[in-house]
């Protein structure tokens, strides 16, 4: 797999429209065989980057290719993809099966091989059973399948989603998010998912890009955005990022020193080069509340607790620090206790070791 | 009568309204109520029924009869105004409801330089008054050289019934998910596959309810005819005119109950039309 091209060859491409660029410069490669995810705020241009890979939006600069062939002056129904769209779009006056047959209708494939292509088709998204309701007759989680298996029948080499689940109440959310990481490893096909959920991203995809402005932030395994995102931006919207504005003081042998307003001079760990102005950040999970100071050379700071939010097997404890900063923690619920073991107004230490904090450079 | 026709159906209702059904306790509604009505349908229901009265005058009941009809129906002039009226109606149904929803499309889903002003001029047929109209194509008829004919009148039907088409269209449309149409063509269908399986069949219900408007404006339109008629090329609603400046009798009336029963119907059979579609395609 990994000495393969790419599926999804995105080169310098960038979208205006008339003043506002909805993406700009984007450079992609995405694998064969990989869930990719595109995620982002509202408006950082990730529809219009999935649509420009569907054929409906031209690329005002730049090029893509997929599976080797430049996308150019490919109409949307010459593409290799099929798309699933936000509304499902699945035809009101079709049945089930008449939505999942039309694909293939149009394009000429002999009646007889319809059928049973349709049937295999609704097999894979469980609706074996449907296919002659009309969709009105369908609930929301439904006619999203049937939407899938419009597209899967047309056997793209990629499928483009867009915000797939945004339309479905949260535990069904959940279940369809294994469901598509299944689908996908049953059928083979490449997926790229728009998202702004990060839950959803980091969960399904085996890689994601992070956009912010049309541009692309980062792209990286989930594990990798969370633990080493390369910016504050990536930091902050992937996750719950404790971030302290910091000064360079000097640099040695893979470690930083830097200078925190009401917080001193402290080390940590960092590879490569850093100056000026940066970001020291922590994840809430990877510190600990105290009475007394910490001991040894993890990093603390002392504060008093402004609120505790219980979410039944933790709880989020935001303390207010003495730099100013407000930082939040997590306090697992691990004995089963009704009243909280801290109090607004309670004056804690909060610490973490040196190896879990980020330099965020950007 | 045409009223009925030119709303857009009918989306649902929101649910925290006061039921319009309880205004009907009032008693100064049920008054109001019942001078409209009276205003309204007084007229019309005593021309019915006195198509149905045994006297030569429409001034005293003297009896049930449907003499009237019948000599309605055996006088050949009458007969012929109404089989022209009908050629006349509808095939300027036909050109006008294709036309009309080709402007309508266009508006809903182009955007061009001047779109206003061009939507604005396209629309103009629907105010100006008709006297203009008539007056206008007479005088663009001339000037072409062309002779007064039923052909002359198909014309002019069809040139003030496409705005009112172009607008039920677009009402209709403006309901419409694009996101249909790429789905289509994502899934392989070209533009022309597209707009016959998918956006055709969402038309429907507004292209039934629009042509039947032209149908019905064109059938009883009197003044625009008035002008672009010729000798022999008359319509129903002239040849009724005309058989008035003799005598009003009830042959008149019974004509003119056929033509109320007509657009009746075809109204009906559309409003059951839109309501068969309505529920078969819930979204
Ligand atoms: N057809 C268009 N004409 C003009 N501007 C557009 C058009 N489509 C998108 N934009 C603009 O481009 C930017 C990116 O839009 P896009 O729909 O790609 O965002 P998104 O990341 O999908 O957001 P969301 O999560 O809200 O769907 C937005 O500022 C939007 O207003
Ligand atoms: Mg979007």
């Amino acid at each position: 797999m990994t000495d393969q091209p790419p599926i999804i060859s995105i080169r310098n491409v960038t979208k205006r429209f008339g003043t506002v660029t909805a993406v700009d410069d984007v450079s992609i490669d995405i694998k064969r065989g990989e869930f990719f995810a595109l995620l982002g705020p509202s408006g950082c241009g990730k529809t219009t980057l999935l649509r420009m890979l569907a054929g409906f939006e031209t690329a005002s600069e730049g090029s893509i290719e997929i599976d080797g062939q430049p996308m150019l002056s490919v109409p949307p129904n010459r593409r290799p993809v099929n798309m699933v769209f936000q509304s499902y779009a699945v035809f009101p006056h079709m049945t089930v099966f008449d939505n999942v047959a039309y694909g293939l209708k149009v394009t000429g494939v002999p009646k007889a091989q319809v059928a049973g292509q349709v049937r295999e088709a609704l097999a894979l998204v469980h609706l074996e059973d449907y296919g002659r309701r009309k969709p009105d007759q369908l609930s929301g989680g439904q006619r999203q399948r049937v939407a899938l298996a419009r597209a899967l029948v047309k056997k793209p080499k990629v499928l483009l989603l867009d915000e797939p689940l945004s339309a479905l109440d949260a535990k069904l959310r959940e279940a369809m998010r294994l469901e598509l990481v299944h689908l996908q490893h049953s059928v083979g096909i490449t997926f790229v998912i728009v998202t702004h959920d990060q839950d959803e991203a980091l969960s399904m995809a085996d890689r994601a890009a992070v956009m912010d402005h049309g541009v692309v932030r980062q792209i990286a395994a989930p594990g990798t955005l969370y633990e080493h995102p390369n910016s504050r931006f990536v930091a902050d919207f992937i996750g719950k990022m404790n971030l302290l504005e910091a000064k360079v003081a000097g640099v040695s042998g893979g470690r930083l020193a830097v200078e925190i307003d009401g917080l001193g001079r402290i080390d940590v760990p960092h590879e490569g080069d850093a100056s000026g102005e940066i970001g020291i950040a922590v994840r809430p999970e990877k510190t600990r509340l105290s009475k007394e100071p910490p001991a040894g050379d993890l990093i603390g700071l002392k504060g008093k607790v402004s609120d505790v939010a219980y979410y039944g097997n933790e709880s989020h404890v935001l303390l207010d620090t003495d730099t100013g900063v407000r930082f939040t923690t997590t306090v697992q619920n691990e004995v089963r206790r009704t009243d909280s073991s801290v109090l607004i107004g309670d004056n804690l230490w909060i610490s973490w070791s040196p190896e879990d904090t980020l330099v965020l450079s950007e | 009568m045409t009223e009925a026709t030119i709303r857009p159906p009918r989306r649902r209702r929101s649910r925290s309204e006061i039921n319009p059904l309880d205004y009907l306790k009032r008693p100064w509604m049920q008054l109001t109520l019942f001078l409209s009505f009276l205003f309204l349908y007084f007229p019309i229901v005593t021309l019915v029924a006195f198509s149905f009265n045994d006297s030569k005058r429409n001034i005293t009941w003297k009896g049930f009869t449907w003499k009237y009809y019948e000599k309605a129906l055996n006088n050949d002039s009458l007969h012929d105004a109404f089989v022209n009226s009908m050629i006349v109606a509808g095939t300027s149904t036909v050109v006008s409801t294709a036309l009309g929803a080709m402007l309508g499309l266009a508006l809903h889903r182009y955007r061009f330089p001047w779109k206003g002003t061009y939507e604005g001029v396209a629309h103009l047929p629907i105010v100006i008054p008709e006297i203009c109209m008539g007056v206008a194509m007479l005088v663009f008829f001339n000037a072409i050289g062309m002779k007064l004919s039923l052909t002359t009148i198909t014309v002019s039907h069809i040139a003030f019934t496409i705005p009112f088409v172009a607008v039920v269209i677009r009402a209709r449309m403006t309901g419409f998910d694009v996101s249909l149409e790429e789905a289509s063509r994502d899934l392989g269908a070209s533009e022309w596959q597209t707009f016959w399986h998918v956006t055709f069949p969402y038309m429907i219900p507004g292209l039934v309810a629009g042509a039947l408007m032209a149908f019905v404006l064109s059938l009883d339109d009197f003044v625009i005819t008035f002008f672009t008629a010729g000798v022999g090329s008359t319509t129903f609603p002239i040849k009724i005119y005309s058989m008035l400046r003799f005598s009003v009798t009830p042959e008149v009336n019974a004509a003119s109950t056929v033509l109320i029963v007509i657009t009746l119907s075809l109204t009906l059979v559309a409003m059951i039309v839109q309501s068969r579609w309505a529920k078969g395609r819930q979204q």
